[in-house]
C-alpha cells in the first residue's frame, strides 16, 4: 500500500502542495496529471526523497517513508532531462547503483554483469554498452535512465515527465515499453505528466492535480466518464 | 564579391574588415605581450648563458626560488580544497546569505593586494591583535614563511572557486540527485560524480592559481619584510636585484618566472588538445 496523507510543501510563500492525499495498492501504476504549477513534480520529488514535505505523511509497505533519506528508500527515479552520468558509459551508468552498495550487500562482479545484460535486453539497448550518453538519441538516453533506475531492484519507480523531451512517435513506443516493464517487474510506479492521453493510456489510476491538491482520483475510465469538477472536465477536454 | 553574392553567409564580413581586425589583434599581442617577454630573455642573456647561469645559482636567488615554490606548494593545495568546498556549497545547495558568500569569495580580487597584506600586519604584527601573544610563544608569522603563505592564500583564493561555481551551476544537481536515489552516499557521489565532471575546470583553475601564487608581489611584499636570502620570494627578489642595478640577475629571475608561466600555459593547452573529445562530452550534452 502506498498511502499519501495530506502532504504540504511551501517554497517561500508559494504553496506548491496543499494537502495532497491518495491511496494506491502495492504494484499499482499511478499517473499524476495536471497543468504546470499544480504540484505534481513536487509530490514526486517528495516521494523520491529529493524534496522535504512541510507536513503530512507517507506510508509505503509499512515504512514511515518520509523519515527515510533518499538513498535508503531504494526508489528508482527517472528525470525529464535523463540526468545520466555523462562521463560514464551505458554499462557504467546502469551498474552504478549496484557498485556503490556497501560490500556486504553488493552483488558479485559477474552477477552485476548478468543483471546489466538482462536490463539492456529489457530496454532494448543491447549493442550500445560502450557508448557515452552524448552519443545516444533522446529516446535511447531515457531507456538507459530507466534501466539504471531498475538496476537497484527498486521498491518504487518514480518518473518525472520522462518522455517530455521526446517526439511523439518515440513517446508512444516508450510508453508501451514502460507499461510492459512495469507488468514484468511489478514495482509500484508513479508517473508525472501533463499529457492526459499519456496518463490515461498507461496508468491504472489517475490523479488529476490542481493548485497543490488532488482534484480527482480514480481509474482512467471513471475519471474520463464522470469528471467531478468543472476544472477536471475542462482540463480533459482541452 | 558581387559574383558570389548568393553564397555570402550572413555572419561573414568583408575581407578588408577581417584583415584589419586580425592585424590589430596580432599587433596588439606582439607589441604588448611577446615583445616585452622577448626583451626579458634578451636582457637575461646579455652576458651570455654563463652570466645567466651565474645569476641563477646565486645562493640568495636559489633561496628565493625555493621560498616561492614552498609557498605555492602549501597555498595551492589548500586553495584547491577551499575552492572546491566553496563552489560545492554555492552550486549545489540553497541557503540564506548565498549571494553574500559569493561576494565574499570575490573580495580578494577587488581588494588591492597591498591592503590584503596590511590586514595580516594588523592581525599578526607586534602592534596588532595577536602579535604579542604569538611572539611570547615564539611563533613568527610576519617576516616568515607562514605570513607569506597566508598572504598568498588570500590573494589566490578566488581562482578555483570562481572557475568552478559557474561550471557546477551549469551542470546542475540532477546527476547528484540521481546518484542519491541510486543509494550512493555523499562522499561516494562527490568522488564518482561531481569530481569527474569538474576535473578539467579544476585542473585549469589550479594551474592559474599556481601561476598567480608564484607571481604574487603586493601582498607578499607587505608581510615578508624583504630579508634577503630568507623571506624574499622570486618577484621580491627581482625587485631587489633591479634596485641594486643587477640587471642580469633581475632579468634572469624574471626569465625563470616567465618560463614557469609559459610551461603552465603549454601544459594547459597540451591537456586540452589531448583530451578534446572528453572535454566536449563533459561540458555539453
Amino acid at each position: 500500500m502506498l498511502n499519501v496523507d495530506s502532504v504540504s510543501k511551501k517554497f517561500g510563500r508559494f504553496a506548491a502542495l496543499n494537502g495532497a492525499s491518495f491511496v494506491a495498492p502495492q504494484g499499482g501504476f499511478i499517473s499524476l496529471l495536471g497543468p504546470s504549477g499544480s504540484g505534481k513534480t513536487t509530490l514526486l520529488r517528495i516521494l523520491g526523497g529529493l524534496e522535504f514535505a512541510d507536513s503530512g505523511s507517507v506510508r509505503f509497505a509499512d515504512l514511515n517513508w518520509l523519515d527515510m533519506p533518499a538513498r535508503t528508500r531504494n526508489a528508482g527515479f527517472v528525470f525529464q532531462q535523463y540526468a545520466l552520468f555523462r562521463h560514464m558509459t551505458v554499462v557504467e551508468n546502469i551498474s552504478f547503483g549496484l557498485k556503490v552498495r556497501p560490500r556486504r550487500n553488493r552483488p558479485s562482479r559477474s552477477e552485476i554483469q548478468r543483471r546489466v545484460r538482462d536490463l539492456l535486453e529489457l530496454v532494448q539497448l543491447s549493442g550500445l554498452e560502450k557508448r557515452y550518453p552524448s552519443q545516444l538519441s533522446g529516446g535511447q538516453r531515457q531507456r538507459v535512465a530507466l534501466a539504471r533506475a531498475l538496476a537497484i531492484e527498486p521498491r518504487m519507480l518514480l518518473l518525472d515527465e520522462p518522455f517530455g523531451a521526446l517526439d511523439a512517435k518515440v513517446r508512444k513506443e516508450l510508453r508501451a515499453d514502460l507499461r510492459r516493464i512495469h507488468d514484468h517487474a511489478g514495482v509500484t510506479t508513479v508517473f508525472v505528466t501533463h499529457d492526459q492521453e499519456e496518463a490515461f493510456d498507461v496508468a491504472d489510476l489517475v490523479a488529476v492535480m490542481r493548485e497543490g491538491r488532488i482534484e480527482q482520483y480514480g481509474a482512467p475510465a471513471d475519471v474520463r466518464k464522470n469528471p467531478k469538477t468543472q476544472f477536471v472536465s475542462e482540463f480533459l477536454s482541452a | 564579391m558581387s559574383k558570389s553574392h548568393a553564397f555570402v553567409r550572413p555572419t561573414d564580413d568583408p575581407l578588408w574588415l577581417k584583415a584589419l581586425l586580425g592585424a590589430t589583434a596580432i599587433g596588439f599581442i606582439v607589441l604588448l605581450l611577446l615583445l616585452p617577454l622577448a626583451l626579458v630573455f634578451q636582457e637575461a642573456l646579455a652576458q651570455g648563458l654563463g652570466g645567466f647561469w651565474k645569476a641563477i645559482i646565486d645562493p640568495d636567488t636559489l633561496e628565493s626560488v625555493w621560498l616561492s615554490l614552498a609557498a605555492a606548494a602549501i597555498a595551492v593545495p589548500l586553495n584547491t580544497v577551499f575552492g572546491i568546498a566553496a563552489a560545492w556549497c554555492v552550486a549545489k545547495f540553497d541557503f540564506p546569505g548565498k549571494a553574500f558568500l559569493v561576494t565574499l569569495i570575490d573580495l580578494p580580487f577587488s581588494v588591492s593586494p597591498v591592503v590584503s597584506g596590511l590586514i595580516y600586519v594588523l592581525v599578526f604584527g607586534m602592534q596588532g591583535w595577536l602579535g604579542k601573544s604569538l611572539a611570547a610563544h615564539d611563533v613568527h608569522v610576519l617576516f616568515a614563511l607562514p605570513g607569506i603563505v597566508l598572504a598568498t592564500i588570500f590573494v589566490t583564493f578566488p581562482f578555483v572557486a570562481r572557475e568552478l561555481i559557474p561550471l557546477m551551476q551549469d551542470q546542475g544537481r540532477d546527476e547528484e540527485e540521481a546518484a542519491a536515489t541510486l543509494g550512493a552516499s555523499g562522499l561516494s557521489t562527490f568522488l564518482r560524480i561531481t569530481l569527474p565532471n569538474i576535473k578539467w575546470g579544476l585542473l585549469y583553475s589550479v594551474l592559474l592559481c599556481n601561476a598567480r601564487a608564484l607571481g604574487e608581489f603586493g601582498a607578499v611584499s607587505v608581510v615578508s619584510g624583504h630579508i634577503r636570502g630568507e623571506t624574499n620570494t622570486m618577484p621580491l627578489h627581482v625587485e631587489l636585484l633591479y634596485n641594486n642595478y643587477d640587471y642580469v640577475g633581475a632579468f634572469a629571475v624574471s626569465a625563470l618566472l616567465a618560463m614557469l608561466a609559459v610551461v603552465t600555459l603549454a601544459l594547459k593547452s597540451l591537456l586540452e588538445w589531448r583530451y578534446a573529445d572528453e572535454l566536449a562530452a563533459v561540458h555539453r550534452r
